[in-house]
């Protein structure tokens, strides 16, 4: 009895481990086959002219999406050049004052704005801006994405910041520094490579989003740079070409998914690099 | 050659010209202007937060209005005969949610239990990498894929077997067009599993070396120490973990557009076509030209927003009452 | 020139508490130009506190607070109307682990506390950086290598480093929290060498729990216990003939 007992319990504990092996695959294989099969498919369809063409005439075969990728460098640089200084800046506050009713409600808005759905954020993008200048514009499409990066940079930063050990701050006061220099020049800038991490990371995340910028810079099928026109992305383009019936059009969407997932799993990948890298470092520094 | 004397000085010049006297107030001031000013930015954010609700709700607010509690109960969306009902498009986020989230939570704890118990520490850390790469793969790739693969494969493969085994379920009756609620829940439900994944893992590994060793050494095989050791004591840590993916999949937008067809409709079979809120604001809102149709999407919008406030606050509770009751 | 000309830090009736725990009480204390003082007495007995209050730093830690006068050119530094910034200028501090800035080079180290001030020319800062290096006896060391971060070298490297740092913002007081504790017995014994010289410029007041060092490198003494001064004096008297019969216990190794 006892025997068949253990028995029973040993055959329990192979089949739990086979159903973990299986977890692992079902989770991983999805993966590698978007992975694989934007490899294929975009690598068959991407050219030179993908680079350096904006799109032909609907019905015409070729052309590019230049104007996309450059469209979404304006959008992310400008939504990060607002977001990440004033993001570095409400996490330091967070991490070196930290206390009393302004910084539990700066808290508790970066927890809520992590949370809402980026449609939502496109949404309050398109009343603040599209509404009272009349139509889609770069610049609304940047709001849109500087308030997705925005609660991400103050969270890291205040992680980050939290990781100086306090006698560093002290160290700096000691030299008779005001608090305010002590905090930007010895605290911020001494963690500015986990810093960079926290931002590119940010900035990948913010790269792909496609739903916030549907109605807030829309699209456009010419080369635009004005803030207050409607400007193409690489993501809303993929969009439009995917729903799109024409064969060619697909192709390109392909393409474009092609770039945009080297783009962002690239720009991940190298802020786990310098955070790796980093970790090393305080590992010595204790 | 300077002198040592001299070269101090030097120094001693140019930072007594700075200071006038010996003790005064000036950084104390430069301190309070920074403190004050940094103060403002914060105010900012939180400003952002508060507009961002009030333009919501004043938007919105003529739908309400216009509509009553008929926004909340009838079912039906159509814009053309200006008469809008949420209710469709909570129906459809309820449903692919609910799905998405059955699906990927046993599997996410399972992975979780994986890599931290079962693989060595470098196939964990490169399996751990390959979980998170998924959470950073654009939804839209993951739309297109769903589009042109995971469409085709259910309309083809899938529903033909889940139509000849279990038919008789009203779930699975009617005929399958590759885009719809199966479709939509399945690729949610890999979008959402890293999330739930990676807060597992945080969860499982405060559990101690010695406790788990303990469990072995009493007899337990490795199964019965993780499911005594590691998941029953982790339990508020998962219900957390797995109400963090569920806010997530509520606002998943862009691939869920892509493959559930877009129909506000409410169907029993999961291979029909639905709408869920994010999709329907996706699709409909750069088109809206009349007043109510905005009203009535930005109404959608609200919805979502108290909906995934609400579902991560609750996550927060979770996750934070768990941190403390482990410390 | 009488004593009190030379006196250039005076202590008078300091008490510090954190929260209700009274860890200083009521300590008198006259430090004199160019000498080393050292602080002993079992942890606990607010030493560190004591020297925190010093140049204000103990502002840093919540729920501390200092009564007295700590008087310092004719003015009490403790006054709510001096600004701590300008104390710390003049009274500069080394902290128990040394604690180079993260992210900096070891020139960047020493010369970024005038750099923060404002002085921006490139070879007055080289030639200072240099001086003070060369005080805290690492210059020979470092001298290829000041581009390299401060983080890279040894721990009693690292302090060294600290104390030409606090050194670059000329202070005329340094304080010292048991800077050698956390440094290996050759290291220790590279940086005692070096106070004796940093004597001519700076007055040293040094907190330390072994009382070997503070007999080798101090002129004068004072022992604590439980917050209470028990003796002050000069080094030798305190070490070969103590007054107080707690004094004799400890530095006998009967408690401690």
């Amino acid at each position: 009895m006892r025997e068949w007992h253990l028995k029973y319990r040993k055959l329990k504990n192979i089949v739990f481990h086979m159903a973990l092996v299986f977890a692992a695959c079902a989770v991983i294989i999805p993966l590698f086959m978007v992975i694989q099969y934007v490899m294929i498919k975009g690598f068959n369809s991407l050219n030179w002219d993908f680079f350096t063409q904006i799109p032909k005439p609907v019905g015409e075969v070729g052309g590019g999406m230049k104007h996309a990728i450059i469209g979404t460098f304006i959008i992310v640089g400008l939504a990060g050049s607002f977001a990440i200084p004033l993001g570095i800046i409400c996490g330091a506050y967070l991490s070196e004052y930290g206390r009393g009713k302004i910084a539990a409600l700066l808290r508790l808005s970066t927890d809520v704005l992590t949370g809402i759905p980026s449609i939502v954020i496109g949404i309050f993008a398109y009343l603040l801006v599209v509404v009272p200048l009349k139509q889609f514009s770069t610049l609304a499409g940047a709001l849109a994405l500087s308030i997705i990066i925005l609660p991400v940079v103050i969270r890291s930063t205040e992680e980050i910041l939290k990781l100086v050990p306090r006698h560093i701050r002290e160290a700096g006061l000691a030299l008779g520094l005001p608090r305010w220099k002590m905090i930007f020049f010895i605290v911020i800038k001494g963690s500015r490579s986990g810093l960079i991490t926290g931002v590119i990371l940010a900035i990948s995340r913010a790269a792909g989003e496609t739903a916030p910028l549907l109605f807030t810079s829309f699209g456009n099928m010419y080369y635009s740079t004005s803030l207050t026109n409607p400007i193409a992305s690489l993501p809303v383009q993929i969009y439009t070409y995917a729903i799109s019936p024409f064969d060619d059009w697909q192709r390109q969407a392909w393409a474009g998914a092609l770039v945009l997932i080297i783009l962002v799993l690239g720009l991940n990948l190298i802020s786990r690099l310098i955070m790796n890298r980093q970790q090393l470092g305080f590992g010595r520094r204790k | 050659m300077k002198s040592e004397s001299t070269l101090k000085n030097t120094i001693s010049g140019s930072l007594s010209q700075r200071e006038a006297s010996v003790f005064n107030w000036a950084p104390q001031k430069q301190d309070q202007f920074v403190f004050a000013s940094m103060r403002v930015l914060s105010s900012f954010v939180i400003l952002i937060l508060v507009a961002l609700m009030v333009m919501l709700i004043k938007t919105a607010w003529p739908v309400l209005v216009d509509q009553g509690t008929n926004f909340f109960t009838q079912s039906i969306w159509n814009p053309v005969d200006e008469e809008f009902s949420a209710l469709p498009l909570i129906y459809g986020t309820m449903i692919t949610t609910f799905i998405a989230v059955i699906i990927a939570a046993p599997i996410s704890i399972m992975v979780a239990l994986f890599v931290n118990e079962v693989l060595t520490p470098k196939l964990a850390k490169l399996v751990g990498l390959f979980v998170e790469m998924i959470a950073a793969v654009p939804s839209i790739v993951f739309g297109l894929w769903g589009i042109f693969y995971l469409g085709p494969f259910i309309k083809n493969t899938l529903a033909p077997f889940l139509k000849e085994h279990f038919g008789y379920l009203p779930l699975f009756q009617g005929p399958s067009f590759g885009i719809g609620v199966l479709t939509a829940s399945l690729i949610l439900s890999v979008m959402i599993t890293p999330t739930i994944t990676s807060i597992c893992r945080e969860v499982f590994k405060t559990v101690p070396a010695m406790r788990k060793e303990g469990a072995l050494g009493l007899g337990a095989t490795k199964f019965e120490m993780m499911l005594l050791t590691i998941v029953r004591p982790s339990f508020s840590g998962i219900v957390g973990a797995i109400v963090l993916g569920t806010g997530r999949a509520l606002g998943e937008t862009m691939a869920v557009a892509m493959v559930i067809g877009n129909q506000p409709q409410i169907k029993a079979s999961l291979f029909a076509p639905a709408a869920t809120m994010a999709s329907i604001i996706a699709n409909e809102y750069a088109e809206a030209d009349s007043e109510m149709h905005i009203a009535a999407l930005c109404g959608v919008g609200l919805v979502l927003f108290v909906l995934t406030l609400i579902v991560n606050l609750v996550a927060r509770s979770i996750v934070w009452n768990y941190n403390r009751s482990s410390k | 020139m009488t004593e009190t000309d030379n006196t250039v830090l005076n202590v008078k009736n300091l008490n510090v508490w954190y929260g209700d725990f009274h860890a200083v009480k009521g300590i008198s204390l006259e430090y004199q130009r160019n000498t080393i003082s050292a602080i002993i007495g079992p942890s606990g007995c607010g030493k560190s506190t004591y020297l925190r209050c010093l140049n204000r730093i103990h502002e840093e830690t919540p729920g501390a607070r200092a009564e007295g006068e700590i008087l310092f050119q004719g003015e009490n530094i403790l006054s709510k109307m001096v600004d701590p910034v300008r104390v710390r200028r003049s009274i500069g501090m080394v902290f128990q682990k040394p604690n180079p800035f993260p992210g900096m080079s070891i020139y960047d180290n020493v010369v970024v506390g005038l750099k923060l001030q404002g002085i921006k020319k490139k070879n007055i800062l080289m030639e200072h950086a240099e001086k003070c290096l060369q005080k805290a006896a690492l210059w020979e060391e470092v001298k290829d290598k000041l581009n390299r971060p401060g983080m890279s070298l040894s721990g009693g490297q690292q302090q060294r480093l600290c104390i030409a740092r606090s050194l670059a913002v000329s202070p005329p007081i340094l304080l010292m929290d048991e800077p050698t504790s956390a440094l290996d017995p050759i290291a220790t014994a590279k940086i005692e060498e070096l106070m004796s010289e940093l004597k001519k410029e700076v007055t040293v007041i040094i907190v330390t729990h072994n009382m070997q060092q503070a007999a080798r490198i101090a002129d004068n003494t004072s022992f604590f216990v439980l917050g209470d001064l028990i003796e002050h004096g000069l080094s030798e008297e305190i070490f070969t003939n103590p007054k107080n019969k707690k004094t004799e216990d400890y530095i006998s190794g009967k408690f401690g």
